[in-house]
């Protein structure tokens, strides 16, 4: 016999033993639902963890408003299927309220919002510990993410003071007012991510897979034509056949060409595309250290 | 296609800016494929900015702004590349800057330790400090890269004087198993592909040493440890009575039926059923998580452990280790901290520093003991509650704790028990 794991299961098993270990070390811990695949694979890693109960904590979903209409289907049926608490903390409320300020301009996006809004709903909701589905091959600055990511009171990220983290020994003790952001697929890639929901046969909303949708090209990207992005004049729709590598708000998720309609064309495409997936997002592209930057202020 | 079977290998490299180890990364990232052609223009753009001749590698590995306006690594990075036989995770390491603490953590979890050296200079003395920090903290397999061979005209006898050297220290460490390969990762060689411009190496390739090294028996699979992490209740109408005690097995191999011991309680019972989401399983082995039932019923909660009743560990609240101390505040003799060892958790005390270790030189000083950021020693902590531990050397989960600062929080020393 051949005590061997193969990869997929051994990045399972890390990503469950750190599920586990937030439910032990803390009180009041929250799963952040984007409605993205890396989302939709954390709920799932989660019922796997504490199976044959529930999952002990709540999810959490930081709405812009701009989502896409089948991401909130999607999140619904999921949650209904789990028996799973949801909270909705809505982006569109905090601008009502005068909270945050719409921005404006041709590029105008809710995503910066999404901080303020998630940093209020852990406070009200007293949550000591905020689960993420961020990975480290995502970008460059969370290459440098602890599993354990510790925050101080206003929920700030200080990169040149992290913990060391070694082992499988994971410190989550803090003061009185601090959390922690918690990342179990730190270690996954995108490529693991989308073989694993393959394997486990994980339901995934159809955004995902090739479809009809009607387009436009802005700075390299294709956006979805939709009535909350302003078109210049000479930006014109166009219908082809795309797909998106990842969900976010729709004023910054950019969709691809792509024929790949099956879990198996969409391994395929990744295995041979030489394209980042966080290459689509506009977000992103502000400036070389955008992420660094914003992470440092609380972003996932 | 989707049901392709490979292992997860995990790696670390330490080097400072100049030994070539960002351009040894990248060459491994770029030819299996793992860079991706918006990264590449990315870093182009600002290599070319800043005046750079020609694409600069290192760019891909430093993340943060501050490395990228000073040129160095701050912390550990993570790097990701496969190929089809195997994942790998690379933990790169800085080498000058807070040298200890980062190696130490990026060698945690290694299977591999790669070293680099450049083949004008030698050994130094971060040649000195990764290899012993690899034997400190066993990482089973050592490859040792002699880089910039086209730098020495791929001399065979620049080669076999560093090799010899090497070796001469490494005989004084604890290490199992080392390869030497001579490499140019600047022009490829050895790294992916055979040099053709060193016939008289017959070895293997950097990548298929990678790909085939054997770490089947990276863990322990005899002395049987299962630390309980979390007790799955339901308290629902199908689960009724269900009690699992959910966890990631730490040593050994478990099978359903097997005799147990509880630990601290001491009683014995039977595993009824190895389960999963997935349904029951016959054997648990490490790194698996797992829920394991017991015939009866025990108060047995997080920190406890599960084991086998003619082979158990350590049963100790004097704990004689070597530490490394991550603080810029100096260990505190008589100090207290609190201990975090598998999933137990309990406070200590320093009890005695026996002697701190020069890394350089191996030499134990016992006249100074005052054990400072970045320092080794070798101390003895005394515990408020038992617990269960193995060397070190036999088991790296059940012989490894941190140490956490009970003003900061912080994690402040990193121990191997002896």
């Amino acid at each position: 016999m051949d005590y061997q794991m193969d990869h997929l299961r051994e990045l399972e098993a890390e990503s469950i033993y750190i599920l586990r270990e937030v439910a032990a070390q803390f009180e009041k811990p929250v799963l952040m639902f984007s409605g993205g695949k890396d989302s939709i694979m954390m709920v799932h890693l989660a019922a796997k963890a504490f199976w044959p109960a529930r999952i002990p904590f709540p999810l959490l979903h930081v709405d812009t408003g701009h989502n896409f209409p089948e991401t909130i289907k999607f999140r619904d049926d999921l949650v209904e299927r789990l028996g799973a608490k949801l909270i909705v903390g809505s982006v569109q409320d905090a601008i009502d309220a005068g909270k945050v300020r719409e921005e404006k301009g041709l590029n105008a996006s809710r995503n910066g919002l999404q901080t303020g809004v998630l940093l209020e709903e852990l406070e009200k909701g007293q949550y000591d510990a905020a689960l993420g589905g961020a990975r480290r091959d995502e970008e460059k600055a969370r290459a440098k993410e602890r599993f354990f990511s510790h925050r101080d009171e206003f929920g700030q990220w200080d990169p040149k003071n992290q913990r060391p983290e070694l082992w499988n020994l994971f410190n989550g003790q803090k003061s009185m007012g601090e959390h922690f952001r918690v990342f179990p697929i730190s270690n996954w890639t995108e490529l693991d991510v989308w073989q694993y929901l393959a394997l486990e046969k994980v339901e995934l909303p159809s955004l995902y897979f090739a479809h009809k949708r009607k387009v436009f090209a802005r700075a390299g990207t294709l956006l979805a034509d939709t009535p909350i992005i302003q078109r210049r004049e000479e930006e014109v729709l166009e219908e082809k056949t795309v797909r998106c590598r990842t969900i976010g708000d729709m004023t910054c998720t950019g969709v691809w060409e792509s024929d790949a309609d099956t879990l198996e064309k969409i391994i395929q495409e990744i295995s041979t595309t030489r394209m980042t997936e966080r290459g689509g997002r506009t977000d992103d592209k502000r400036s070389e250290t955008s992420m660094e930057d914003r992470k440092k202020q609380g972003y996932f | 296609m989707t049901d392709q079977s490979t292992e997860l290998l995990r790696f670390s490299t330490a080097g400072s800016v100049d030994d070539g180890k960002s351009t040894l990364i990248g060459r491994l990232l770029y030819d299996s494929k793992s860079i991706f052609e918006d990264q590449y223009e990315q870093i182009k753009a600002t290599s070319e900015r800043r005046g750079e001749e020609g694409v600069n590698l290192a760019l891909l590995t430093d993340g943060l702004k501050s490395e990228r306006e000073q040129g160095i690594t701050i912390d550990v990075a993570y790097r990701y590349f496969a190929t089809p036989k195997r994942k790998f995770i690379i933990a790169d390491t800085p080498g000058h800057i807070q040298y200890t603490r980062n190696m130490v953590t990026g060698a945690s979890t290694a299977n591999v330790a790669l070293i680099l050296i450049d083949a004008r200079n030698g050994i130094v003395e971060q040649t000195r400090r990764h290899a012993f920090i690899s034997s400190l903290l066993q990482i089973p397999h050592i490859v040792v890269c002699i880089n910039k061979m086209d730098l020495v005209d791929y001399e065979e006898s620049a080669f076999e004087k560093i090799r010899d050297e090497f070796s001469k220290f490494s005989n004084k460490l604890d290490v199992k198993d080392i390869h030497f390969i001579p490499i140019s990762a600047l022009k490829g060689d050895n790294v992916v592909d055979r040099s053709e411009n060193m016939p008289w190496y017959d070895g293997q390739t950097l990548m298929y040493y990678l790909e085939n090294v054997h770490i089947g028996s990276d863990h322990n699979l005899i002395d049987c440890r299962f630390p309980v992490q979390f007790v799955i209740r339901p308290y629902n109408d199908d689960f009724h009575d269900y009690r699992g005690y959910a966890g990631r097995v730490a040593g050994g191999v478990f099978k359903k039926g097997d005799d147990v011991l509880l630990l601290p309680s001491g009683f014995t019972t039977r595993i009824a059923k190895i389960e999963t989401h997935d349904g029951e399983v016959q054997e648990a082995f490490p790194p698996m998580s797992v829920t394991i039932r017991l015939e009866d019923d025990f108060d047995l909660g997080r920190g406890d452990m599960i084991v086998r009743p003619n082979n158990k560990p350590d049963v100790a609240q004097d704990i004689d280790a070597m530490i490394c101390w991550f603080n810029e505040g100096p260990m505190l003799n008589r100090g207290k901290y609190t201990i975090m060892h598998t999933t137990q958790q309990a406070r200590c005390i320093v009890k005695e520093v026996r002697y701190t270790l020069d890394i350089n030189t191996l030499h134990r000083n016992q006249e100074d003991l005052q054990v400072k950021m970045n320092d080794i020693a070798r101390v003895v902590l005394r515990t408020t509650k038992p617990l269960f531990t193995d060397e070190y050397r036999k088991n790296r989960i059940t012989g490894s704790f941190i140490l956490i600062d009970e003003g900061t929080n912080n994690t402040v020393g990193a121990g191997m028990i002896i």
